[in-house]
């Protein structure tokens, strides 16, 4: 019953965002697949996994969890649902000295459990002038634990747009959301974040 | 209504025609020329369908089919503007108060009030709810897109419904013909040009805004489509010469309005409003010479055919 009214709650929210963004997905250099993913993508706005989510072909999209923080999508009742059952996020503490599990490995099991997972590896929403802030190592960690997972790098465009900080009305602007070929693990951690950082970029479109 | 009947019978036979070419085109010499052609067709027999339903069901729905136009083209044209965090709330407004309102208006038939509710209103109130915000920067501009975008998204596309409220005595609940008639002309006007472009082009008559759109399009495109313009008098309340002058108007009103969109779009350095048609481009590519048709070919109906305006 639960599991019914979560889906149906993550039809309608995709429906929604549809109506308001009209996005729709590039694939370029990549293409849909059902198999396991690691999409990583610039992150502004709360709704940018809902965004990435209607991207992609439905049939792939329910297999695919974003990893989000607990301590946000656990604080109220409301949010718990979305959280977990609309949205079946991966759930991690961000905070290293109270958490009991470790978040590498929480990524990983759900790979392993047959999931794709969406991550924003800038660690929280970029709300500054910076086009993209430098990623956090949670990428590099998981990409070596499961090194045979793609990486697919993502861009999402004009979502902050749509509903700036502190604004409850969202405004109908069109949205894209763009895919690039899979980044290859590399065990030197400071050049593969720069190219999982490169990646992301090389799909911004010019404005 | 069995002249929406012909009419629509009429395009159904040449939309399947085009739709056959394509195919046999498709075996005999695929390209991306072909697939371009298909894709458009494809999206006028949607078109055409969302059209001919509309008319069936009757005021509300064409009026709803409008506002629905309205509201993807204007968020195309606003997704192209320079809009900033303080203009956020008049931008909602834009959306989710004066489009609708217009709308209902024209549904309501309130003449009096929804000619003027965007020149005049929103002209006034818009900047007035973007001053409040006190950002200065580009003040002008952000007020300007947003006023332009109303106007041409939804004030002068809003013409195309209000045909319906127009008494003209003899042509009493035949209004829906002039709305095809004016939609006809408008499309195939651009078809034509692109036509004889493809056919006769050699002169280029706006490089800079519109590389493909040539001298000899324009002449044989605008002097075809008034000769088919005459040629439809019968499902107007105009006599042959006076619908080929609408149908010229119009014409004209549709090239010049395709040129002043292009220049928006190549100062945005984009091809296209949008890709949510597959062929055409966005809504607005498809719209652009209809919002400048509308209005004119709408006064001047009123102007002349309506007995006490």
């Amino acid at each position: 019953m639960r599991r019914l009214l979560g889906d149906i709650t993550a039809g309608m929210i995709v429906l929604f965002a549809r109506a308001i963004t009209a996005v729709r997905g590039i694939w370029r250099g990549v293409a849909p697949s059902p198999a396991r993913r690691v999409y990583f993508a610039n992150h502004t706005s709360n709704a940018d996994f809902i965004l990435l989510w209607a991207a992609l072909p439905a049939q792939y999209r329910r297999h695919t969890r974003p990893v989000a923080a607990a301590d946000y999508w656990l604080r109220s009742r409301f949010r718990a649902f979305i959280g977990r059952d609309v949205v079946k996020a991966v759930l991690i503490d961000r905070n290293p000295d109270t958490r009991t599990e470790d978040p590498v490995s929480q990524m990983a099991e759900a790979l392993d459990g047959g999931a794709s997972l969406i991550l924003f590896p800038e660690g929280l929403r970029n709300q500054s002038d910076i086009t993209l802030l430098p990623f956090k190592t949670g990428l590099y960690h998981l990409a070596k634990a499961r090194p045979e997972v793609e990486l697919v790098p993502v861009w999402i465009a004009n979502l902050n747009r749509v509903l700036p900080k502190g604004q409850i009305i969202p405004v109908p602007i069109i949205c894209s959301v763009t895919f690039g070929p899979p980044v290859a693990y590399q065990p030197d951690k400071c050049a593969f974040l720069k190219a999982a950082e490169q990646a992301v970029l090389a799909l911004r479109p010019e404005d | 209504m069995t002249e929406l009947t012909i009419l629509f019978s009429g395009l159904i036979l040449l939309l399947l025609f085009v739709s056959i070419t394509g195919r046999v085109l498709d075996k005999r010499r695929p390209g991306p020329a072909v697939d371009n052609l298909i894709a458009r067709v494809n999206a006028w027999w949607v078109m055409i369908l969302a059209l001919a339903i509309a008319f069936m069901l009757g005021r509300t729905a064409i009026v709803l089919l409008f506002a629905f136009a309205s509201f993807n083209a204007l968020r195309e044209f606003v997704t192209l503007t320079h809009t900033r965090r303080a203009d956020h709330l008049s931008i909602a407004a834009a959306f989710f108060l004066i489009l609708p309102l217009q709308y209902f208006m024209i549904w309501q038939d309130w003449y009096g009030m929804f000619s003027i509710f965007i020149p005049v209103y929103a002209f006034l109130l818009m900047p007035i709810v973007a001053v409040a915000k006190g950002e200065t920067e580009g003040f002008l501009v952000r007020i300007a897109e947003v006023q332009w975008a109303l106007m041409i998204t939804v004030y002068c596309l809003s013409y195309v419904p209000v045909f319906l409220s127009l008494e003209i005595s003899g042509f009493e609940g035949e209004n829906l013909l002039l709305i095809a008639f004016l939609i006809l002309v408008v499309q195939l006007s651009d078809v034509l040009q692109y036509i004889w472009d493809q056919l006769l082009g050699k002169h280029k008559i706006a490089p800079r805004l519109s590389p493909s759109k040539t001298v000899e399009g324009f002449v044989g495109g605008v002097l075809s489509v008034t000769i088919i313009g005459a040629a439809m008098f019968w499902i107007t309340p105009f006599a042959p010469w006076q619908a080929g002058l609408m149908a010229l108007g119009i014409s004209l009103m549709g090239f010049f309005g395709g040129l002043v969109m292009s220049a928006i779009k190549r100062d945005r350095e984009v091809k296209d409003w949008g890709d949510t048609i597959a062929g055409h481009g966005g809504f607005l590519d498809r719209l652009d010479s209809l919002v400048f048709a509308a209005p004119l070919f709408f006064h001047l109906t009123r102007f002349f055919w309506v007995s006490n305006p």
